[in-house]
């Protein structure tokens, strides 16, 4: 059943225990990213330690996808190199991007895979797709490499 | 007149509509209740457009071989039966591209009102001068007029909505003044559902020289609309939601208005003698009908209004009130449900929209997709009411003619599993 493909147990336990959420300072820089088709909302805040990613913290209002996804994305890309956290960033939209034919690599994605069933609805990617952009957007406002 | 109105035979009438038989997401029966976003075409609609390109298709109002003179009689007899439709005369009925152009068309002539002649003065805002709008819009009546105000000046309020999802008419003597030269509000919540009552707006339009615009999209389809009784100077509504096709919106206008009114957009067909340097232009509707109109669109409404008129526009409401109130009821039941609009059947159309306690109404909208419930789901288009009811968004059901009970249940049944999916109580 699709629905179950979809609603991954990976991307409920994020949503109902989401990691990292909650705004933090220090941060180097903020993005406000909203879906105008639903109204959900994302602030995400990054904060670089060279060329470590710190911290991303976050808050907003969403669905379970935008909201799984967001927390799923700190624990992929905090404690690591910006270049490596780019990376997966790039694999995830390639991944929602693919309605469902790209394979994920789980070394790289890790609970990321999870939102594999959601590339298959085309309505969804952009809910999945909330928090990454706020990342990539903030890390673009820190004049740090894109 | 009797009060008895006969109820529809939904199983016969759901036979003229094709796509009402497919199944959707692995060979579920598709339950559509998003007539609210766009209905479903009867075979007649269809058949209506198709044979007017198989059969009459010319550029219509010009040239003078045999298919124009049948393209311009179609086109024509479409308008003066979709007037009838809406209690008004041919010349009062402008077909725009969607009924969003419609209400741009009028802000757009206000806007061009200061360069225009001094019979477009009425039309003419500047600071100092108020635009009312409400709390409940559309977007569409919303952004056009917060631009016209920024153009020109003007300054925009709105009337209120109170926790019921009604309109709040207990500031209207305050809010509506001298100073208000437009009152634009929708004649039925596209989210709430709320029937709004026109009659004490315009009353008080009327004593402080409002022109009074109406959205009608959600009325015109779904109930009985006599837009000269209720008075109002302008309305609009749109075709794909009255089971017609999709690029036509029709504004109506009382004679006067649109004759003393500037044209929005300009060109081919709208004018009455063009010069190198100057232009005079034709008399309405073809002054706002700039370009080659949309003609076998408009043909297939006319098919549409037929359809609805031999249903007879008192059953369709009288049904999809049964349904309205059958799916308010059943919600009612089931713990965690805010219904956001009216929470009984008075004064209110066939639009359901409410949010579930714990669970994201995208994610509610997923979740009876995957039983082939057709919904619509975030802030449908009204994202100030969402916020003055202090929800992000909401889950939406619309019902219409072809709807049954069936579909009903089967809603309450999808919302109920939608709950136990996500294992909320």
């Amino acid at each position: 059943m699709q629905l179950q493909q979809m609603y991954q147990e990976i991307i409920l336990d994020h949503y109902k225990n989401p990691h990292g959420r909650g705004l933090r300072d220090p941060f180097d820089a903020e993005s406000f990213q909203v879906n105008p088709t639903c109204g959900d909302e994302v602030t995400l805040r990054v904060k670089l330690d060279g060329d470590q990613v710190a911290d991303v913290s976050y808050d907003g209002q969403g669905c379970s996808i935008s909201q799984a996804s967001t927390s799923v994305l700190t624990d992929l890309v905090v404690g690591r190199p910006l270049a490596e956290a780019l990376t997966k960033f790039e694999a995830f939209v390639e991944l929602m991007h693919g309605r469902g034919t790209v394979e994920p690599d789980e070394d790289v994605l890790e609970d990321g895979i999870a939102f594999a069933g959601v590339a298959k609805y085309p309505a969804r990617v952009k809910c999945a797709l909330l928090g990454w952009m706020a990342f990539k957007d903030a890390v673009a406002r820190t004049g740090g490499s894109t | 007149m009797t009060a008895v109105t006969a109820a529809l035979d939904v199983d016969a009438l759901r036979a003229d509509f094709p796509i009402l038989g497919r199944t959707v997401r692995d060979g579920k029966r598709l339950v559509y209740l998003d007539s609210g976003a766009t209905a479903q075409h009867p075979v007649q609609v269809i058949e209506a457009e198709r044979a007017f390109l198989t059969e009459h298709n010319a550029a219509v109002h010009r040239g003078a071989h045999q298919l124009a003179e049948e393209a311009t009689d179609a086109y024509e007899s479409a308008r003066a039966r979709i007037a009838a439709f809406v209690g008004a005369t041919p010349g009062e009925l402008v077909f725009t591209k969607n009924a969003t152009e419609g209400i741009n068309l009028i802000a757009y002539a206000m806007g061009n009102a200061s360069t225009a002649g001094p019979e477009a003065a009425r039309f003419v805002l500047g600071p100092g001068d108020e635009i009312v709008t409400t709390e409940m819009e559309h977007h569409a009546n919303l952004v056009p007029w917060q631009q016209l105000a920024q153009r020109t000046g003007a300054t925009l309020r709105w009337l209120g909505v109170t926790d019921d999802g009604r309109l709040d008419l207990s500031n209207l003597d305050s809010v509506v003044t001298p100073r208000t030269k437009v009152l634009a509000f929708t004649h039925q919540s596209n989210v709430l559902g709320t029937v709004n009552p026109v009659e004490p707006l315009v009353a008080r339009a009327r004593e402080v020289g409002a022109l009074v615009v109406l959205d009608a999209c959600q009325s015109v389809p779904h109930s009985v609309v006599d837009l000269r009784a209720l008075d109002v100077d302008f309305a609009v509504f749109s075709s794909h939601k009255m089971l017609g096709p999709y690029g036509l919106g029709v504004l109506y206008g009382r004679q006067e208005l649109l004759a003393a009114m500037p044209p929005f957009l300009t060109g081919g067909s709208m004018i009455e003698m063009v010069e190198m340097a100057r232009s005079t232009f034709a008399p309405p509707p073809q002054r706002f009908e700039a370009g080659t109109p949309m003609t076998s669109q408009a043909v297939a409404l006319g098919a549409a209004v037929d359809y609805l008129s031999a249903i007879g526009m008192d059953r369709v409401a009288a049904h999809e009130h049964l349904l309205t109130v059958a799916a308010l009821d059943g919600l009612a039941e089931i713990p965690g449900i805010r219904v956001i609009g009216p929470a009984d059947g008075h004064a209110r159309g066939g639009a359901v929209s409410f949010v579930v306690a714990g669970i994201h109404p995208h994610d509610v909208g997923q979740v009876l997709d995957d039983q082939g419930i057709a919904v619509r789901v975030g802030h449908h288009c009204a994202w100030p009411l969402h916020r003055r009811l202090g929800v992000p968004a909401s889950v939406r059901a619309s019902f219409y003619l072809y709807n049954d009970l069936a579909d009903v249940d089967a809603f309450l049944a999808g919302v109920r599993e939608t709950k136990r999916f996500f294992g909320v109580a």
